[in-house]
């Protein structure tokens, strides 16, 4: 009886402080500027990292949050990629920060367009659309080169400098700093939807869509709420890409990213927000260190790698973090 | 033109049947999602260019023999790394299938290098056959007759034969079964064995036609979900159904609209599973 109304008193604690900031959180912000100041030379990498990260969180939102299982979430990278890279090729809209807006609106509209067809299927289904939408935008975009560039990729792309104060360097320092800064942003939102009633109920309706069907949740609308958030920083995202590498090519939408970026998200650990840090970080550094002396061997490592989290550590590397922190302290009891 | 565009096109379809049939009856009975079933394909294409180049086996006697290792070794990868998973969660099993996928592609890349690996088809198999008013490549005639063989025998085989009604029994429900008395647990290492084998048969097969690399279970793995999926899980008149429209299709579009046609079977696809989520022939339970 005591052991239950304690539970009950921590299950409410939990509920009530959960959302506070702690100071553990400031860390990945800390080792974000500390490699800008330890490893100038890195930052190229240092920016594809910050977009993987942001690219991770959206897809944490669905798979981790709420429960949505895709296969094709580069679909909305891809979207966003293209618009931006468009706006500026084609339409010659070269200010930056409205043009990442308008990519990520676009982004956002598509996914709420096929959320509202895709949310009402589950399974095998699910997966074969959302797998399939993403292959047909990538067919089309190869069809209509005239627009996207085709097989040889979208050039011509040209940005002003941020605010028209900062200009792109060699080095990717500036683009480091603005994409680090649309994380940051990004983030407090991830943060605020998951913490939210609305975040809560999207976990409901992962542990059981039956039940919050009979408590009266509109589980449909918020999947297809979520879906379309989701969709929208997937193509933030990859405005961010297109602007940093000022080129866009068909793989941006290709299945190999809709699937690396769900590799990334589970070794980090779902639905914890952290784990798109720790995943994309973690691969890309050893992607970085490692492809480059034997791709094979890489390729089987990540393999394996994912057989024996799927074996073992369905919790990602945070998990085993956690894991192995409740160890420590059952120890030092 | 039309014709030897749907008699491609089927030909082409018949590789897709025979790879896919296996992954349709296992999908259908376990429910397990797996994305690596075109791995078995991919060992099928190179032990049969291993069996003949450096065993100097005849094609005809490679093809079966691939076939054979290949359902041997999938049970051990089914005790291994299947098994354990069979009531976890289908991102458990996604997760799992690419790891599998990974790790192979990774393999055979090292084994036999990166680039597509090629056979001397026999000389009877080369060639055209003559049939009065046209001709037709050989080789594409021998793919469809054994596409034919395969599917009246494995209808024959699951429609007709005891084993085959327990394994239908499975596919309908596994529980039931299970009470009845069907060891559903050996049925469907059987069964998998079977269709991994037959999709190895399928890959030493396509070794000619699409070429086999190390990419191949990455690159078709989307088209034989798709077979699958849209046919309905567990029916093997669904899976030839959709492997024949999705192979006439796609044939078709790449020949009339190179620069566009790839992307027509997967709005046939969305389209059909919009409509028909199970599949076309597929029912919904479980």
């Amino acid at each position: 009886m005591a052991d239950a109304t304690r539970a009950r008193e921590r299950a409410t604690a939990h509920v009530v402080t959960a959302h506070r900031w702690r100071w553990v959180e400031a860390a990945p912000w800390l080792v974000a500027t500390g490699a800008f100041f330890l490893l100038p030379d890195y930052m190229t990498l240092g920016t594809q990292i910050v977009i993987t990260v942001m690219f991770a969180l959206s897809l944490d939102l669905i798979l981790g949050f709420a429960g949505i299982i895709t296969l094709g979430h580069a679909a909305y990278f891809g979207v966003g990629a293209y618009a931006c890279g468009m706006l500026s090729a084609h339409l010659g809209w070269t200010e930056p920060v409205s043009a990442l807006f308008a990519a990520t609106l676009v982004a956002a509209f598509v996914g709420w367009l096929s959320g509202l067809v895709l949310m009402r299927y589950h399974g095998l289904t699910l997966l074969m659309l959302t797998l399939s939408v993403a292959i047909l935008l990538q067919q089309l975009a190869n069809t209509y080169s005239d627009f996207t560039g085709g097989f040889d990729g979208l050039t011509g792309i040209y940005f002003d400098p941020v605010f028209g104060v900062f200009e792109y360097d060699l080095w990717s320092h500036t683009h480091y700093w603005y994409a680090l800064a649309w994380l940051a942003v990004v983030f407090v939102v991830a943060r605020r939807i998951v913490y939210s009633p609305f975040g809560r109920s999207l976990v409901g309706i992962r542990e059981n869509a039956l039940r919050m069907h009979a408590v009266g949740a509109p589980v449909f609308r918020r999947q297809v709420a979520v879906y379309t958030v989701s969709a929208g920083i997937a193509g933030l995202s990859g405005a961010l890409f297109a602007q940093a590498n000022t080129f866009v090519t068909l793989d941006v939408l290709g299945f190999t990213r809709s699937g690396i970026i769900m590799i990334i998200l589970i070794l980090g650990g779902t639905g914890r927000l952290y784990g798109a840090f720790v995943g994309a970080i973690v691969y890309m550094v050893l992607e970085d260190e490692l492809s480059k002396l034997t791709p094979e061997f890489w390729e089987f490592g990540v393999g394996l790698a994912l057989v024996l989290v799927v074996l073992f550590a369905r919790n990602g590397i945070l998990g085993l973090l956690d894991r192995a922190r409740s160890l420590l302290a059952e120890r030092g009891r | 033109m039309l014709v030897s565009i749907v008699f491609d096109g089927v030909a082409y379809a018949m590789i897709l049947f025979i790879i896919s049939v296996g992954l349709s009856v296992t999908m259908g009975m376990m429910g397990f999602v797996n994305l690596a079933h075109g791995v078995f394909a991919m060992a099928g294409g190179y032990f049969t260019v291993s069996a003949m180049v450096a065993v100097g086996m005849p094609f005809l006697l490679a093809l079966p023999g691939a076939a054979v290792l290949v359902g041997v070794a999938s049970l051990v990868l089914e005790r291994l790394l299947y098994a354990p998973l069979y009531n976890a969660r289908e991102l458990d099993q996604v997760l799992l299938s690419i790891g599998i996928v990974l790790m192979a592609a990774a393999a055979f890349t090292f084994a036999y290098g990166p680039g597509p690996v090629s056979i001397d088809v026999p000389d009877y198999l080369s060639g055209q056959i003559d049939a009065g008013f046209r001709t037709f490549p050989t080789y594409r005639v021998f793919l469809i007759a054994v596409g034919a063989v395969l599917a009246v025998a494995l209808w024959y085989g699951v429609e007709r034969t005891t084993i085959g009604a327990r394994i239908r029994a499975a596919v309908d429900n596994r529980r039931m079964a299970e009470s009845v008395g069907i060891d559903v647990d050996s049925l469907f290492r059987f069964t998998f064995a079977l269709g991994s084998g037959v999709a190895a048969l399928g890959g030493g097969l396509a070794v000619e036609v699409l070429g086999v690399s190390p990419g191949f279970a990455i690159q078709y793995l989307v088209l034989f979900l798709i077979v699958v999926s849209v046919g309905g899980l567990g029916t093997i008149k669904g899976t030839l159904v959709a492997a024949l429209v999705l192979g006439v299709i796609d044939n078709a579009g790449k020949y009339l609209w190179p620069e566009g046609g790839a992307f027509i079977i997967y709005a046939v696809t969305i389209a059909i599973l919009l409509y028909r989520p199970h599949g076309l022939f597929g029912r919904s339970h479980g």
